[in-house]
């Protein structure tokens, strides 16, 4: 069974009198344990995708199944975690308080929330600061924890909005090998949106490329450059050659106008 | 060291003020001085303006030439525990009734529609029109053995000058999370209720006690002038008056218990600042991404 089936999905918001067009029937399929980015310019719709398969907001037209459930009843069975770009961590509970949120609030046992958290905090290296609060941490350690709790409850999905936007280059190399390991570790499938190039082409096994106005998929290129990626891969041949494939697909569209709405927002890092 | 300093001045902006009193008492005109037939400043006769160390003075001796009378500052310290006490009472009424609001506000948008502007208009109604009313309104109930009392009326009184703060800081607290806070919440499937014990109610601790620290200032001089204008016995805010009006032949003994409500509104706002304290943790700035 898929993770995730978007079926011609659109989605438009009415603004001021005016509909604003933001995704225009959209196709995705998700297979379970796989990693697929969603890149493309601001206003390309990536986000909104995401949080349609959230169920943060509902399409105006078309289906969503998330592991065959519509995307309410996966929310309401926590089929999937979530990590936005702000890590959101409440500052008035520890870092494991924070962890174990989600589990508290599903009646979790004690002592079961007590075993999970001491693996998650181990898994994202943080059981040190297990008793730290957000604001001791550093913007790569709070997302670190964002991305513990969205795994707490062993969810089959993580949908991930530009996660690490807001890091520095060196905190998000790294943030980025951590995750493929982590994602190994948990077999979980993944949806991430980014507006970076080789980040998406670094972590994904696919990369859906999406142009604004009205949202669309432009191209899906498949990249999987193996399960071990090191820091070693960023400077191989075939690295490089899908950060090629992702940026034609991006820039070099057939119509010369969409090319230029393209190529702005997006920044080639 | 910065702990230091701020107590250094608070002392040295006492003692300015004495001096000042003084030093004016001691050079200033002693008609005082008045333009078109209006009194700019006062006299420095001692029934105008007593001297600091005869008001301190008059605080040890007894209130009346009575046998048994106690030290005036005696019967101020009582007459502000009193009123402390009525003040209290109206502070924990305001509190709840306006967290009330403020949740009613928070749970359906028209509620806000319709209750915050009443909210802002009542704040506007002066005190002491409102006293006669709350005590002959509170002159008519009486169930059983329970007979509403004057205080009672004062604390009422009090807490309708607290709730206010209460009401609109609360509301501003509870709407306080980030949209990804909340939305985190959505995404565990969390209801209302259970959004509000985990995320709202926590994140609107520090607006709370912002908001209490203004509510209890609020409260105390809600009392003082109910207790004036309802007549209310044992309060500090009668002896003010009582003690006033013996100022002629007694001029000192009236800055004891205005000396005394001073006191116990910086009481107030300790005890606040004690309570928030003990909620520190809630009151951690929120954390930057």
């Amino acid at each position: 069974m898929s993770a995730v089936d978007v079926i011609g999905v659109s989605k438009s918001f009415a603004v001021k009198k005016a509909t604003v067009v933001a995704l225009d029937d959209v196709s995705l399929t998700v297979k379970a344990g796989e990693f697929v980015s969603l890149i493309g310019p601001s206003g390309c719709g990536k986000s909104t995708l995401l949080r349609l398969i959230a169920e943060l907001d509902s399409p105006t037209s078309g289906s969503i199944a998330v592991f065959g459930k519509t995307a309410r009843q996966a929310r309401l069975d926590q089929s999937y975690g979530i990590v936005f770009q702000s890590a959101g961590l409440l500052p008035w509970r520890s870092i494991a308080a924070n962890i174990e949120l989600p589990l508290t609030l599903h009646g979790v046992s004690r002592t079961a929330r007590r075993e999970r958290v001491a693996e998650l905090v181990e898994l994202v290296g943080l059981t040190e600061f297990a008793s730290s609060y957000p604001e001791q941490l550093s913007g790569g350690m709070q997302q670190r924890v964002a991305i513990a709790r969205a795994l707490a409850e062993r969810p089959g999905l993580l949908l991930m909005d530009e996660p690490f936007g807001a890091l520095d280059e060196m905190t998000r190399e790294r943030m980025q090998a951590e995750l493929v390991r982590m994602c190994a570790e948990t077999a979980a499938a993944v949806i991430f949106v980014t507006h970076s190039i080789p980040e998406a082409v670094f972590l994904s096994d696919r990369v859906v490329v999406m142009s604004p106005r009205p949202g669309r998929i432009r191209a899906v290129i498949d990249i999987a450059l193996g399960d071990v990626r090191g820091e070693k891969l960023r400077e191989e041949e075939s690295f490089f050659a899908g950060v090629t494939a992702v940026r034609e697909a991006l820039h070099g569209a057939p119509e010369s106008t969409a090319a230029t709405n393209a190529a702005r927002g997006v920044d080639s890092r | 060291m910065s702990r230091l300093r701020a107590v250094v001045f608070g002392v040295v902006g006492i003692v300015l003020l004495g001096v000042l009193w003084e030093a004016y008492k001691a050079f200033g005109p002693a008609a005082g001085f008045s333009a078109f037939n209006t009194q700019l400043l006062p006299r420095t006769s001692d029934l105008a303006m007593p001297h600091l160390v005869d008001m301190l003075t008059r605080t040890v001796q007894p209130t009346n030439s009575s046998a048994d009378s106690q030290p005036v500052w005696l019967a101020v310290a009582l007459a502000c525990l009193s009123s402390l006490g009525t003040a209290a009472v109206g502070l924990a009424i305001g509190a709840i009734v306006g967290f009330g609001f403020a949740l009613l506000m928070l749970r359906f948008r028209i509620a806000q529609a319709a209750v915050l502007p009443w909210l802002v208009l009542s704040q506007t109604v002066p005190l002491i029109a409102l006293a006669p009313l709350i005590v002959a309104w509170g002159g008519r109930i009486q169930i059983g053995a329970f007979a509403w009392d004057r205080w009672m009326s004062v604390a009422v009184i009090a807490s309708y000058l607290a709730l206010f703060p209460v009401a609109v800081g609360a509301l501003r607290g509870l709407q306080s999370p980030q949209v990804a806070h909340v939305e985190l919440m959505r995404s565990y499937a969390a209801g209302w209720w259970t959004t509000l014990v985990y995320l709202r109610l926590p994140a609107s601790v520090p607006y709370l006690i912002s908001a209490l620290r203004l509510a209890a200032a609020s409260a105390i001089v809600g009392t003082v002038v109910a207790e004036v204008s309802t007549g209310a016995k044992g309060g500090i805010g009668r002896l003010i008056i009582e003690y006033a009006q013996s100022g002629s032949s007694d001029p000192t003994k009236a800055f004891s218990p205005i000396a005394g409500a001073v006191l116990m509104g910086l009481a107030a706002a300790a005890i606040v600042a004690l309570v928030g304290l003990s909620l520190g943790r809630f009151r951690r700035n929120e954390v930057a991404t």
